[in-house]
């Protein structure tokens, strides 16, 4: 019998789940909605007497204070209206095989009622009202049920039971590539999502050729697992051949030769005082902390499957990222989450092209998914970020970190010959298979029912659970290495632990979550919250009682054979026998064009009418004025400046008790830290800083400048509350567009070589990186729209005492404040050009001696306790800084902005002042007010400190001004001479910048 | 230091995730924290009597699936119901923070259930959604242990279902008569939407403790949210007392 129970509000609660679907529905233009009523509810098959399914309902499923149910058989007419529910209704379900973790666990509990069911599974239940049958059809697509993962039924459930899969017949099936001509080749790729390019197939049918026999289809596919873009990075790590403006050059590996190479002489250049542990070498970059722990971090993106399920591509976004430390040397501990987002504007209103989700629903799921997994993992999300631009409308980035902490004797791995091959955690089933090879490949219209396999649910209780065991096992050393199972599955942690030794596995051991998968299937399947160890003959046996106690599924599947081949079976059929060497060292070189032409220099001007720049939005309307009290308030409220606490209050950002500066700082706890801070060790005083940098509108320009500025700007993020400079270690992301075209590669390459410049010039490693390309949606019949280059830099310093951190919120009336650093001509790509709708200009240079000067003097002054708030001037320029500032401490400021000095000639100035609104009275206080220039802090100083503070930055030669001072008038002032520029109350200038970026509760 | 430690049985299930800090906590306070599997209470029920304390520490007890706290609740209700009685009837101290104090109220550890109904339960935030923030909280009387001396507390929420609601306003009115509405949020900065701005519930004898805000995440001074704009920063955060107040009860 299958049942169903309905999980109603009581009378006198309020149903949450209908008003924001009716509210979300409106927003969505169904206008003519008149109400939605909703019900959660469970599926429970079993032989089960009514009396028994009630007890559930009413004991257990159900929350008795606030929730009244409905309990029938499946079909009975009680379930169409109870309550006097009205309207059409709709179910929503997850799709049979797509993970439920609330059925699976709520069975588990069954059996405390002496329950025995055979299948659970819960649904979402929907009555709506006003709107005829075609436009609920229309509601349920776009709204209530997503279509990768979810189906909705319409009126009565239609099914009798549960059941998921059926037996699976085995049959070896061979691929007859040895016959293919290059077409047939092409379509094998093509069709078994292979993403393969026409010379690696060539490659794979002459290797098999010369074996004189076809491939299996599980080497075809392990092959392609292994040289696919995700796991090898054949494009940024092969042979190019770039011309730009450095010249021409040839790279053998270009990530090697740029960035791999400034870590290697910045290492080499310090010696003995080098930080780096482990570096581009694990799952992530290693360095030292304390005497006890080194810690490691490591970011990565997970940007095509949130474009098709945001919530699930989020949420296994940051699980799979916490399996990365998890994964490094003996296994990490987790101690913090970075997110980064790049979305569509939420106010979208324009047509959507066929296929996409509207960027409110992106930005929702991805938001909730990030928040479910870190908060259940009780992993802090200390760091983070969120930028707007049309271009990511159907290309959202969800770029998710972790940090971890690893014993000093822990740090390296060591699998060892003829060790077991132990898996942990979840079972296995059909998720994400393909998934590293679809993250290589373009979204089109039809990847959403082409790829919907690739999309992945997760369970964070299943890893904490795994995390929880690993490191009791760690500690007991009861295992040589381990690695997590990411994409690729089984076939990528296996074949890379065991690439200088050889694996042989026999895939029916491996725990399925249901019946049918094929060997195939089990081996290229990446179901999460699986690690794979080596484990020693020896331990197994209290490897494996640790595991059970603590109801953690471990297998072996099979032993590390010295053999150099990896060998799989299926019931003791060989499937698979690959030399190790092939598919690791096999792939034929990509060799690729790339060359880079920066966008001519273009001063300043209006965009032609109608030609909105992408990252526009709706509040930023064009001010054409000369009143920069108007221009201050829309870059505040542009949404990439706007506040993000509506994100950020969704995060737990003080788990594990270690918080020390939080994302939102102040008075009233809601001014923007420039960068957290934690003490991931509980007993120590030592810091962990964690920031990012991050600007794609001055890529639009020079992506060179773009990289510096983003590298400038995680750097000044960092020092600005407390960090060391010279324990700054980085990261990079690359997400790009299509880099199969010259101009695009080129584009990337400029910004690598300008990396390597930063990064040997600041003495700051990079220590771990990852791309994601190939970020572009193809509308039907339609150009592709490519994502505008989005380097994202993370940063990882350290702060000795963190009880020396400062923070960016102004602390007491009186005191001085200091400008750091040199304005220049500097406007394009800035948010004032934005809100002005100008285009062109100079984005921000970098000087890189400066720059490091500045970064010291700044962190020297912290260190002697000299300063009483830091902020660092990114997007808005000195005008938002101090808005920020003031309205972050409660209190006001003076600025006398006529103390900067600008280099600014007259044909400049003459240029400038053309521009509708503006004069060459205002000219300079534009850009005293609003340029972007980098290696700039805003320092507030009591005045007995000011003469030490004011030494150190002349011993060190770095451009200081005092402007202003801190008052008890709660205003911002900005004066030239006796001319108020900005005179507005900090209540009206924190009002614009909380509200824009606000999706929650708005009904 | 002192003769005799307490010791402290913080109790882990899966999903559990503040018990380290909640542990350490204690062992600042003068106890001596132990971490313990649920696995092995459900096995050696007898484990608990080495313990002068249990702590049900924060989290998310089995994915909060169903409803939070809910799994962990009904397991503790079915199987261990009784020694968990035993140990609070033998004048001993439980001690439930967020994910602890809805497994408390769900498990009928706090408040008894009459004719088999709760009497109150926790349940999602009037926002709908999961928040963290700070809030200043105010205690009501003298019944409770772990507030002993304490008048007012400034402490972060970190929950989706925090909203205390009761049965029936028959119901409320005899708890907070009876003392045990004992931690409130000051009005304005009811985080949850609870009723009567209910933070914490102690049950009749004033030794099951249970609350949403966390003490053991303000320890440490450099916890506090604005810390470094505080003129005197203070030797340690306002949490400590009540883990010094738990710890003092048997000194």
């Amino acid at each position: 019998m299958l049942w169903e129970i309905d999980i109603f509000a009581a009378g006198n609660q309020v149903d949450r789940a209908g008003e924001q679907a009716a509210c979300d529905a409106r927003d969505l233009g169904f206008s003519a909605i008149s109400g939605i009523s909703a019900a959660r509810g469970y599926l429970i098959e079993g032989d089960l007497t009514a009396e028994q399914v009630t007890t559930l309902a009413e004991s257990f499923l159900a929350e008795g204070v606030t929730e009244r149910t409905v309990v029938a058989p499946v079909g009975d007419m009680s379930l169409c209206s109870p309550f006097g529910t009205r309207g059409t209704v709709v179910y929503v379900l997850p799709k049979p095989g797509v993970t439920d973790t609330v059925a699976d666990n709520a069975r588990r509990a069954f059996v405390n009622f002496d329950v025995q069911a055979t299948g659970c599974r819960t649904f979402k239940k929907y009555w709506i009202r006003g709107l005829p049958d075609d436009q609920v059809r229309l509601l349920a697509s776009k709204l209530l049920a997503n279509d990768a993962i979810e189906q909705a039924v319409f009126g009565t459930l239609p099914f009798k039971h549960l059941q998921v899969g059926s037996p699976y017949d085995f049959k070896l099936r061979t691929v007859p590539i040895r016959a293919m001509s290059d077409e047939d080749l092409q379509n094998l790729s093509k069709d078994g999502q292979l993403f393969l390019s026409l010379t690696e197939m060539q490659t794979i049918r002459d290797y098999f050729a010369s074996l004189d026999r076809d491939p299996t289809d599980i080497e075809l596919e392990t092959v392609a697992q292994t040289w696919s873009e995700h796991c090898s990075h054949k494009t940024l790590a092969g042979r190019i051949d770039y011309s730009g403006p450095e010249g021409n050059i040839h790279f053998e590996n270009m990530l090697k030769e740029t960035i791999f190479t400034a870590t290697v002489q910045i290492r080499k250049n310090l010696g003995p005082a080098d930080r780096c542990v482990s570096v581009f070498a694990d799952n992530a970059g290693v360095m030292t902390f304390t005497d006890d722990y080194n810690i490691c971090f490591k970011v990565e993106t997970h940007n095509h499957p949130s474009a098709l399920e945001p919530y699930g591509g989020a949420n296994t976004g940051l699980g799979g990222v916490i399996r990365d430390p998890m994964g490094t040397g003996m296994g990490a501990k987790p101690v913090c989450n970075t997110d980064v987002f790049c979305f569509a504007p939420p106010k979208y209103d324009e047509e959507l092209p066929e296929g996409l989700l509207h960027p409110r629903r992106i930005i929702r799921g991805v938001v909730s998914g990030v928040r479910d997994y870190g908060n259940r993992m009780g992993i802090p999300t200390v760091n983070g970020a969120v930028y707007f631009d049309r271009r990511y409308l159907g290309n959202p980035l969800v770029y998710c970190g972790n940090v971890g902490l690893i014993p000093v004797d822990m740090s390296f791995k060591n699998p060892l010959p003829n060790d077991l091959i132990v898996a942990i955690g979840g079972r296995t089933g059909r998720d994400g298979i393909h998934g590293a090879t679809f993250s290589s490949a373009e979204l089109t219209h039809q990847s959403e029912t082409l790829s919907g396999g690739a999309v992945q649910i997760g369970n964070a209780i299943t890893e904490k659970m795994v995390l929880d065991v690993m490191l009791q096992a760690r500690d007991r050393r009861l295992y040589n290495a381990v690695t997590d199972c990411g994409a690729g599955g089984f076939s990528s942690a296996v074949g890379e632990m065991g690439e200088e030794i050889g694996a042989e596995v026999a895939l029916d051991s491996a725990p399925l979550k249901y019946e049918g998968l094929s060997y195939t299937e089990i081996w290229i399947s990446e179901a999460q919250e699986r690690m794979v160890f080596s484990v020693p003959e020896e331990k197994w046996p209290e490897f494996k009682a640790l595991c059970e106690s603590e109801n953690v599924e471990a297998v072996v599947l099979g032993r590390f054979k010295p053999t150099g081949r990896l060998v799989l079976t299926y019931n003791g059929t060989v499937v698979a026998d690959l030399d190790m060497r092939f598919l690791h060292d096999g792939r034929p070189p990509v060799i690729r064009q790339a060359n880079y032409v920066p966008a001519p220099a273009e001063p300043l001007a209006p965009r032609p009418e109608g030609d909105l720049h992408p990252a526009e939005t709706a509040v930023s309307a064009g001010i054409d004025t000369d009143s920069l009290a108007d221009d201050l308030e829309a870059i505040l409220s542009s949404l990439n400046v706007a506040s993000k606490h509506w994100v950020i209050r969704q995060y737990d950002h003080e788990v594990q008790g270690g918080s020390v500066v939080k994302p939102l700082v102040g008075a009233r706890c809601d001014g923007p830290g420039d960068a957290a801070v934690l003490r991931p060790v509980i007993t120590s005083r030592r810091g962990a800083v964690i920031s990012c940098g991050m600007n794609p509108l001055y890529g639009d320009l020079d992506t060179g400048a773009m990289a510096a500025s983003a590298i400038d700007e995680a750097a000044r993020n960092a020092v600005a509350v407390g960090a060391d400079p010279s324990t700054i270690a980085l990261l990079d992301n690359f997400c790009w567009g299509n880099t199969d075209r010259p101009e695009t590669l080129g584009s990337l390459v400029h910004a690598s070589l300008v990396c390597h410049n930063v990064s040997v010039g600041y003495g700051m490693p990079f220590i771990s990186g990852k791309d994601s390309l190939n970020n572009e949606f193809r509308p039907a019949g339609e150009e592709p729209i490519s994502i505008p280059p989005s380097l994202l830099i993370s940063a990882m310093g350290q702060v000795p005492d963190a009880g020396k951190c400062v923070t960016m919120d102004l602390k007491g009336a009186g005191n001085n404040l200091y400008l750091v650093g040199a304005t220049k001509n500097e406007l394009g790509g800035s948010h004032w050009a934005l809100v002005r709708r100008l285009g062109g200009g100079t984005p921000p240079s970098l000087d890189i001696a400066v720059a490091r000067r500045t970064l010291y003097a700044v962190h020297e002054a912290i260190d002697q306790s000299l300063v009483r708030a830091c902020h660092d001037l990114s997007e808005g320029g000195l005008a938002a800084a101090a808005a920020e500032m003031a309205f972050a401490g409660d209190l006001g400021a003076r600025l006398w902005i006529d103390a900067i000095d600008l280099p600014l000639d007259a044909k400049q100035l003459a240029s400038l002042a053309a521009l509708p609104g503006l004069s060459e009275r205002v000219v300079p206080n534009v850009m005293r007010l609003f340029a972007e220039s980098n290696s700039r802090f805003l320092i507030e100083v009591e005045p007995e400190k000011c003469a030490a503070f004011e030494k150190i930055f002349a011993d060190a030669d770095v451009p200081l001004t005092q402007i202003g001072k801190v008052t008890e008038e709660k205003r911002l002032v900005a004066a030239d001479g006796e001319t108020k520029l900005i005179d507005l109350p900090i209540d009206r200038l924190k009002t614009v910048w909380i509200k824009p970026f606000d999706l929650g509760n708005d009904y | 230091m002192k003769a005799n430690k307490p010791n402290v049985l913080i109790l882990r299930a899966p999903g559990t995730n503040c018990d380290f800090e909640t542990a350490y906590a204690f062992e600042l306070a003068g106890a001596s924290a132990e971490r313990v599997h649920v696995n092995r209470l459900l096995e050696d029920p007898s484990l608990l009597d080495r313990f002068e304390i249990l702590c049900f520490p924060g989290g998310f007890s089995f994915g909060d699936d169903v409803a939070a706290g809910r799994i962990l609740a009904t397991e503790l209700r079915h199987n261990l119901f009784e020694p968990l009685h035993r140990f609070k009837e033998a004048g001993r101290l439980i001690l439930g923070i967020c994910n602890g104090f809805q497994i408390l109220v769900k498990s009928g550890l706090l408040l008894a259930d009459d004719e088999a109904q709760p009497k109150a339960t926790l349940t999602w935030n009037k926002s709908g959604v999961y928040t963290d923030r700070w809030a200043h909280l105010t205690v009501d009387g003298g019944k409770c242990v772990f507030l002993k001396g304490i008048t007012s507390l400034y402490l972060p929420v970190a929950h989706a279902e925090g909203r205390f609601v009761g049965r029936d306003e028959a119901v409320l009115d005899q708890l907070q008569a009876n003392g045990q509405l004992a931690l409130r949020y000051v009005p304005d900065e009811n985080p949850n939407g609870a009723e009567r701005n209910v933070a914490g519930l102690c049950d009749e004898t004033g030794r099951v403790f249970g609350l949403m805000p966390h003490p053991e995440r303000y320890i440490d001074p450099t916890q506090h949210p604005y810390w470094t704009r505080l003129e005197h920063l203070p030797e340690v955060g306002d949490g400590l007392a009540l883990f010094r107040n738990a710890v003092e009860y048997f000194g």
